[in-house]
């Protein structure tokens, strides 16, 4: 019975990877995929998923910190609304980022007016809009692994004389390298794939913020062959990601 | 999932289910280009008013994207196109009963926001770097025909945004953020006031036409033959008229 019930789950994710399989233009496929809108999506997308990845790490983590660890007035609400991408349409995510940093927008116009500095359709708003939907997947991991950590490690070596800044390089993140690390690897692998905000917030322009998500849904409309080509490298990019880079890291650790 | 759970999914799941099968009998499902929202919306509500026994069915999404649910075998009766290319291409895979026909006539227009913060006067403007401009993406009907346009003028247009339809198009001149696009002259009818049209020489413009067609396997093809002889109909044409499109 558990068998038969884990076939059908891995059949939600086999089967439509048969069916984009199954479409692949195989003898075209080395000139598809060395085109010029190929190869500018994927360095987009390299660009854009590695950016917000390391901006979760540098914001996110101290943010899970402070989540997990301080006590302050209205803790429930700010977890609240750092969950919320996970919840929102991302389109609506790409509408609120254009209401608040569009060059009309709360933020973005004295921006403007002060800087020229225009975020939207540009490389700006990509990694922007992008990292507004993947950074809450490193907060939730990292915040988790906090609170379930045993905290009495961390008061023995301070009785021992370290330092605080000591105290999180050798005790506490050690402690937590694990789900650390599957944090960044989910909040990259979102961040690669993520479309709806992108498009919404930065528009769609080869070779300045049409990444391999875009170039793919575009190029279903101009040109079919093209757009499932570039599908299967999203797909080989995130395998050789997910599982080469996953288990050596896992076993690292 | 407790009993009562699983059990109470199970109601939603078949109620959701028998709403929709129960109602087939005079379901007529029309897939329409998304520059036709407001036209359509307005034909169906005249059409059941007078066939009451007919439950039309709305799926707006771009000519292209109808195109290929259609190929993946998605349940239409009607099929209404942007332009005639889509329509071939469903024509060709023998998907269409009989002919298509030609029931309206779109031309392009500029659209910016109502304060022309960049002092748009034309299409050679799409040629300046400096500004914010964007198109729709080729292989979409309003992107081929706004290059189309473009090409007839002369210009080489500056884009910085190619948008997957017209209305995510629209939506950013509305808000300001483009300075300017490319869009269809009924969507600067339908936007009021949130954006202002700017008129393109009939000498560089380009007709948009768009042909309807029944589908070879339409589930009601008594309701489609009706439906489109209501688009093509006095009635039908003066709706398509206030909404900004020209009729042949």
């Amino acid at each position: 019975m558990l068998i038969v019930l884990a076939a059908i789950g891995l059949a939600f994710f086999v089967v439509p990877l048969v069916g984009l399989v199954g479409e692949v233009p195989w003898s075209e496929l080395p000139v598809l995929l060395t085109s010029e809108v190929a190869l500018d999506a994927l360095r987009l997308s390299v660009i854009a998923s590695l950016s917000a990845t390391l901006i979760s790490l540098v914001v996110g983590v101290p943010l899970a910190y402070a989540l997990a660890r301080v006590e302050f007035p209205g803790r429930g609400l700010v977890r609240g609304l750092v969950l919320l991408p996970l919840v929102l349409p991302p389109v609506v995510g790409g509408a609120a980022l254009l209401f608040a940093l569009g060059r009309r927008g709360l933020f973005g116009e004295p921006l403007y007016e002060a800087t020229g500095l225009v975020l939207p359709f540009s490389i700006w708003g990509v990694i922007i809009a992008t990292t507004f939907v993947s950074m809450p997947f490193l907060v939730i991991t990292v915040e988790g692994a906090l609170r379930s950590m045993d905290t009495r490690f961390e008061g023995a070596a301070t009785t021992l004389g370290a330092g605080r800044w000591s105290v999180l390089k050798r005790v506490t993140l050690p402690l937590i390298g694990p789900s650390l690390v599957s944090g960044l690897i989910l909040t990259w692998a979102r961040a690669f794939g993520e479309f709806g905000a992108t498009v919404t917030f930065a528009g769609s322009l080869q070779g300045s913020t049409q990444t391999l998500p875009l170039a793919v849904f575009i190029g279903l409309e101009a040109n079919r062959d093209l757009a499932i080509a570039m599908s299967l490298l999203m797909v080989l990019v995130a395998l050789v990601v997910l599982i080469v880079l996953r288990d050596r890291w896992w076993r690292a650790l | 999932m407790s009993k009562a759970a699983l059990l109470l999914w199970f109601t939603l799941l078949a109620a959701g289910c028998s709403g929709g099968s129960g109602a087939t009998e005079g379901t007529l499902i029309v897939s329409a280009a998304a520059s036709l929202t407001d036209a359509f919306m307005e034909m169906e509500t005249e059409f059941e008013s007078t066939h009451t026994d007919v439950n039309v069915i709305l799926n707006f999404a771009a000519s292209s994207t109808i195109r290929e649910q259609i190929f993946e075998g998605a349940p239409v009766d009607v099929f209404a196109s942007a332009d005639p290319a889509n329509m071939d291409r469903v024509a060709q895979a023998g998907e269409l009963d009989g002919d298509p026909t030609i029931f309206a006539i779109n031309r392009m227009e500029i659209a910016v926001p109502p304060d022309n913060p960049a002092g748009i006067t034309g299409l050679t403007d799409f040629g300046r770097g400096e500004l914010l401009v964007g198109l729709c993406a080729e292989g979409v009907p309003c992107g081929d025909h706004a290059r189309r346009v473009l090409d007839n003028a002369g210009v080489t247009p500056d884009t910085d945004t190619n948008e997957p339809d017209v209305r995510a198009l629209l939506a950013k001149i509305q808000l300001g953020e483009l300075d300017a696009g490319i869009v269809y002259r009924t969507d600067v009818a339908a936007a009021d006031d949130t954006v202002l049209g700017i008129a393109i020489p009939d000498a560089v413009n380009v007709d948009a036409r768009y042909p309807i067609a029944i589908l070879a396997n339409a589930s009601n093809r008594e309701g489609a033959e009706s439906f489109v002889d209501f688009v093509v109909s006095e009635a039908g044409r003066s709706i398509l008229t206030r909404h900004g499109f020209s009729t042949p």
